[in-house]
Parts: C-alpha cells; sequence; structure tokens
C-alpha cells in the first residue's frame, strides 16, 4: 500500500494547509468501492480545477478521480492540452512530457512497474485530449493497442482544439466551422473507437460526461479488464463551451443533447472482457 | 577495492551477477582479450551494467546493437524489452521506463536521431539518467547510409551530456562508466553516447572484457532528485501552481532556472566523468607538437596516424589533443592544451565543423594561433591520414615529400 506516501510528519503537521491534511484524513483510499456518490462527503484527489466556468472536462476529471479503484497504485498519464493544465491538481502521480507521446511513455512505465513490482497492481491510465490521442499521438496510441499494452486510454473529445484558441481536429463532425477550417471541416470525425475495436482494445466506451454514475461504470470496467486482459479505451465527450459559443451553464445541456445522436452510449467488450466485469460485478465492485 | 568487496556482504542482481564496485568493474577486474565489433561491445557492456529496461527500432547502423539487447532480455540480463513503433515512440516509452525507476539503454543512429529529437530536452529537463547509444551515420537527402556524424551536431544544445568514443573498446568502457556518472543525485541528467557508425559499429578490434558474472550495482532510483513515477515515494501531488499556467515573473524565472540547473548538472558531471574516463580529453604524440590536431572519435584515430607520419616521415612535431567529452566540453583542458601549438587543425567526419565551433568558441579571447577546420569529409568520404599530412603540409607552406 501506498498511501502511506499522503502520510505527514506529526511534528509539521501544524505547517501544512488543511487541503494536505485533508488528502490523508479524509480522501478515500484503500476502498475499491469509492464512486462518485463519495464526491460530497469525502476529500477529492483533484483540488480544483484550472479550466474554464462550466466547462464539462472539468466534471469528468472529478468523476474519473473518484472513480478510480485503486488511487493510491494508479499512475495518470497525461498530454498537452486543457487537460494538462489540470494535472498539477491532482493528487496521485501524473507525467506530462510531450504533446501525442502518452502512449508511448505509458508503455514504458506499466512495463517497467511491472517488472519492479511483481507482486503489485499498479494501474497507468492515460488521460488526453482528442488532439493529442487521435490526431498528433494516433500512432502512439493505436500502436500501444497493438502491443496490448496492459493501459486504459481516456479520451477527452472536445472535438476541437481549444486550449490553441479553437482550431478543427481530427474529431470534429464534417462541416463545422473553426480557425483552420474556413468554410467548415471538409472530411469525417475519426470514429476513434471503431479504431481501438480494430486495433486491440478489450473494452471499448463512447459517452458523454452527462450521467457521474455511468461514467464511474466505464471507468471501472475499462481500469480491470486493462489490469487483467490488455488495452482499453473510453471515448468521452467534453464539450468547449468557449469554442461552441454556449454559456457556462449549458456544458450539461449539450451533452445531453448529444446522448441522443452522435454520442449514444456505446460499449464493446472482448469475452475475456466480459469475463472479467462478471467476475468483478459477482465480487460487488462494480 | 577488491579486499574491501571481500569483508562486505556479497550482493547479487536479479541475474545474479555478483555485484562489484564501478571502479573495480572499469578499473581493477581482470579483463580478458575478445576479437569483436562496436555493437557487440555494446552488448558485451550492457550485460555487465544491471540494465532494466531497453527500447529499440530498427535503424542502420544500430540494429545490430539493438538486436544483442534483445538477446540479452532473452536469456534475462535485461527487465524490459520490446521494438517501439517509431525513434520518437521509442524515446518516450524509454523515458516512460526511466520515469518507473529504471536503468536505460537504446540506441540510435542519424535520421532516427531527429525523429526523436523532441525527446532529448524532455529528458533532460525531466532529469532521466537514459544512456543513447548513438552510432552515428549522417542526416541528408537524398538517403544516406555512411559513415558521417552530422547529427552529433544536434544534440549539443539538448541538456544531454555526450561523450564520443573513439574505439569499440573506449564504447565498451564509456557505456559502463555512463550509468555511474550519468546517475549520480546531483549529475542525473542523460547521457548520449557516441561513436562513428560502421567504422566503430562494423569492424572488429580487440576488446578486453572483465568476467561476465560481475555487474555494476543496480540503479537506485530513490536517490534521483526527481521523484519516481511509482506511487511508493511522496509527495502525493507535485505541484500546485503550475508554471504553464503563470505568466508572470516568477513562472519565467522559475523555467530559465530550470534550464540553467540542467546544464549546471552537466558541469557537475566533470569530476566524476574525469575519474571514470580517466580525464576528459586524452594527449598523443611530441607533448613539444607545433601542429595540434583537435579531435574526437574516428577523426582523432585518423589523426593520431597523421601525426605519426608528420613525426616519422616529414620531420614534424606533432600531437593530438583528443576530446572524450563534448557536454561538458573541457573548455580548460582545451585552453592548457594549445600552448605551445602554432597550428591548430580539426579534422571532422561531417560537412558543418561541429567541433570547429567549439574549439573555437573555448579559445575565444585566449589564444591567436590560427585555427583550420581542415580537412573535413562526409556522406560517407573515407578520411586517409595521408590526405590529412597532405592538407597539413599545403596550409603551413611546406613542400610534400613523402606522401603523394
Amino acid at each position: 500500500m501506498s498511501v502511506k506516501i499522503y502520510k505527514i510528519n506529526e511534528d509539521l503537521k501544524e505547517f501544512m494547509p488543511q487541503e494536505v491534511i485533508d488528502l490523508e484524513e479524509k480522501a478515500t483510499w484503500g476502498n475499491p468501492k469509492r464512486g462518485v456518490m463519495d464526491l460530497p462527503y469525502t476529500k477529492e484527489l483533484i483540488e480544483e480545477h484550472s479550466l474554464c466556468a462550466g466547462c464539462p472536462e472539468s466534471a469528468a476529471f472529478r468523476y474519473i478521480l473518484a472513480s478510480l479503484p485503486d488511487p493510491e497504485n494508479t499512475i495518470i498519464v497525461n498530454s498537452t492540452g486543457c487537460t494538462s493544465l489540470v494535472f498539477p491538481h491532482i493528487a496521485v502521480h501524473t507525467v506530462h512530457s510531450l504533446f501525442g507521446n502518452q502512449n508511448a511513455v505509458a508503455s514504458g512505465i506499466k512495463r517497467v512497474l511491472e517488472w519492479r513490482f511483481p507482486d503489485q497492481v499498479k494501474d497507468v491510465v492515460v488521460l488526453a485530449g482528442d488532439g493529442a490521442t487521435i490526431d498528433i499521438g494516433l500512432d502512439c496510441t493505436l500502436q500501444s493497442f497493438f502491443r496490448q499494452e496492459k493501459i486504459t486510454t481516456i479520451c477527452f473529445d472536445n472535438e476541437v482544439y481549444a486550449n490553441t484558441g479553437g482550431q478543427d481536429s481530427g474529431s470534429t463532425p464534417r462541416g463545422m466551422e473553426f480557425k483552420m477550417a474556413p468554410g467548415g471541416k471538409q472530411w469525417d470525425k475519426v470514429p476513434m473507437w471503431q479504431l481501438a475495436i480494430d486495433s486491440g482494445c478489450h473494452y471499448v466506451a463512447r459517452l458523454t460526461v452527462s450521467s457521474p454514475k455511468k461514467v464511474e461504470q466505464v471507468i471501472k470496467k475499462a481500469i480491470y479488464v486493462a489490469r487483467e486482459v490488455g488495452p482499453t479505451y473510453v471515448h468521452l465527450y467534453t464539450p468547449c463551451v468557449l469554442e461552441l459559443g454556449l454559456n457556462s451553464d449549458q456544458g450539461l445541456w449539450e451533452m445531453r443533447e448529444r446522448d441522443k445522436e452522435r454520442f449514444k452510449f456505446f460499449e464493446y467488450m472482448t469475452p475475456e472482457a466480459e469475463e472479467v466485469i462478471k467476475r468483478k460485478k459477482e465480487e460487488g465492485l462494480l | 577495492m577488491s579486499q574491501k568487496v571481500q569483508t562486505e556482504k556479497v550482493r547479487y542482481n536479479r541475474m545474479g551477477q555478483r555485484i562489484v564496485s564501478p571502479d573495480y568493474l572499469l578499473f581493477e577486474a581482470p579483463r580478458t582479450k575478445h576479437f569483436i565489433t562496436g555493437s557487440e561491445a555494446v552488448k558485451e557492456a550492457a550485460k555487465r551494467a544491471s540494465v532494466d529496461a531497453s527500447i529499440s527500432y530498427p535503424i542502420t547502423p544500430q540494429s545490430e546493437a539493438a538486436h544483442m539487447l534483445g538477446e540479452l532480455w532473452r536469456e534475462g540480463y535485461i527487465g524490459v524489452y520490446f521494438r517501439g513503433e517509431s525513434e520518437f515512440g521509442v524515446m518516450s516509452a524509454i523515458a516512460g521506463c526511466a520515469m518507473a525507476g529504471a536503468r536505460t539503454l537504446t540506441t540510435t543512429s542519424g535520421p532516427g536521431t531527429l525523429r526523436a529529437m523532441e525527446n532529448f530536452p524532455m529528458w533532460a529537463g525531466s532529469r532521466l539518467p537514459i544512456q543513447l547509444v548513438l552510432m552515428a551515420r549522417g542526416i541528408n537527402s537524398p538517403l544516406s547510409i555512411q559513415p558521417d556524424n552530422l547529427e552529433i551536431s544536434f544534440l549539443l544544445d539538448t541538456g544531454c551530456m555526450v561523450w564520443h568514443a573513439e574505439t569499440a573498446q573506449e564504447l565498451f568502457d564509456m557505456i559502463i562508466a555512463g550509468f555511474v556518472v550519468a546517475e549520480q543525485p546531483d549529475v542525473h541528467v542523460p547521457l548520449i553516447t557516441a561513436i562513428d557508425g560502421f567504422f566503430i559499429s562494423h569492424t572488429r578490434e580487440a576488446v578486453y572484457l572483465p568476467p561476465e558474472d560481475i555487474a555494476l550495482p543496480p540503479y537506485d532510483p530513490y536517490k534521483a532528485p526527481m521523484p519516481v513515477i511509482d506511487m511508493e515515494v511522496p509527495p502525493g501531488r507535485f505541484m500546485r501552481d503550475p508554471f504553464v499556467m503563470k505568466s508572470n515573473y516568477i513562472s519565467y524565472a522559475t523555467h530559465a532556472s530550470w534550464q540553467f540547473e540542467v546544464r549546471a548538472a552537466i558541469e557537475r558531471s566533470r569530476p566524476y566523468a574525469k575519474h571514470y574516463l580517466r580525464g576528459l580529453v586524452e594527449h598523443f604524440g611530441d607533448p613539444e607538437g607545433e601542429i595540434l590536431f583537435i579531435a574526437s572519435g574516428t577523426a582523432a584515430a585518423q589523426a593520431k596516424e597523421a601525426t605519426q607520419i608528420l613525426i616519422h616521415e616529414e620531420g614534424i612535431k606533432a600531437r593530438v589533443l583528443r576530446i572524450k567529452t563534448l557536454r561538458p566540453f573541457p573548455t580548460e583542458e582545451v585552453r592548457e592544451a594549445v600552448k605551445g601549438a602554432k597550428y591548430i587543425f580539426i579534422p571532422e567526419f561531417n560537412v558543418v565543423g561541429w567541433l570547429e565551433r567549439e574549439v573555437k568558441r573555448a579559445l575565444y579571447g585566449y589564444s591567436d594561433i590560427p585555427i583550420f577546420g581542415t580537412p573535413r569529409v562526409g556522406g560517407g568520404m573515407t578520411m586517409p591520414p595521408e590526405f590529412i599530412v597532405q592538407e597539413v603540409l599545403r596550409i603551413i607552406g611546406k613542400e610534400v615529400k613523402h606522401v603523394s
């Protein structure tokens, strides 16, 4: 158990900020049944977010961090973009190295941790935007699937390069107008969830983050399957309220609208993944 | 040192090799003579270096060395090994291995170096003591797979240490010494160990090797100046105010000071490198030589041959200052060595003359001795010692007697 890394030296406790003391005392360590229902009562692993007001990514971050089954043994690998601004606020070991190499870095970390700690399970989770996952990092993303790396890849799809000021990405639907697609994007949205299936992922889900409980279930399934079987992929719609021209309170509305169409809940699993999920349900962990 | 080891508890690494001190492995252990290539020297060094992880990608001329690291993995000498998707992916994945606490070794050549380029400053900024064996082959269009070391020029400002070996023997010793120097807690930056491809990678020479049942102490990641990414070491959260989110004086100062710190870490490697490499430079030839060659790698080997011709056939006093470490650059050693020289020649296996630039920067304001960046060959051309001698004689205005 590495929850010990949150233990504060008693002699120094009086000097520590309350937020750090709370991490030791009020966060949900050592409880795989933790989930989004704990959010109002426990210390969250995200201190605060540095995104725009009402950004659905911030909700996604909170749900995911509340759902990690074993946060004290979880490493999150990140990439460049809006999400990278949030990572310093997260209280697990995180990595930002380059734009688009997140699945390669995660592969190295996972393999070495398996070798250094053969009797422990360390979950390695990749969390990056659609530009990082699908455009600049597609090679590293798919190759980690081909190699059957036991990592969970989560894509925050806002269908745009938001952090650089609103350019179309591979994930932008055809016809939407952004700053590098004057007159509208000329090509179709990349069906990343389908590429993940074809590339060897054992569990794939596509959804918006309009339902916290659903996000929790999907994240837990993806991590449990990655531990035992192989790569898993979760594609989340986290719309950019700013670039869509919405008000900060309209993110949830936007996601609920997309729930009915291009982000309709979709889930795929291989027979091996299904077996793991069934067992975890029997154990009361899903 | 060997006596001292015997009084301590004998330790073994995961492969069952007896762990010995770096000094014993490098300087004291009995050695036997082997007739091997530079690629095989990489394997023999890795075998004795308790390497945790290696990731490879094919490119000529480094592929053979990478194959042999794979063989070591199969035999159990290396813990993690696979072929990655590209040099960019490989250098990212090996960074992940190092972040997770592994001693790491990888190899590349020529265009692969530039495909991977974005990773090298990231390695340095992340303070990862990764060792990259660079078997230089040049970079160019049209495609070339010949000896040329142009890519070393691009690596000098990445924040990595860069060493340049002259022979397969030196490559073997540098790889072992390299882990020891790069992993010092007050250094802890990446090391690029360069050789000239084909000349060293593909030719056989006598290499003296210590026994294969002894090895370097394993890497202890918890001595690193940065937290290991394994959720076993505090802090659980690294930062509260990320630099990138702030556009203010403190953010700029933090970024600037970290870049200076990476370079300062390279400077702090000097005493360790001096000890384990037996000096940052090598002196060869007549100590009173008026003709001074400053060179590194294979060009230095050719300059040594030319020096012999100049001394013994032309009756001209000549010498070589061979540079072993390009980063840190041996500025003081160069300034000291040029005393008494009348001409400085810098032969190089590349068309840009990166070593000439380095030497001129070190000597600016310290010496008026004329510096000639010649001969300089590229694209796979050879540099016969006779050619070097002809160039020297032509420039100093002497008749070419014995060389035609």
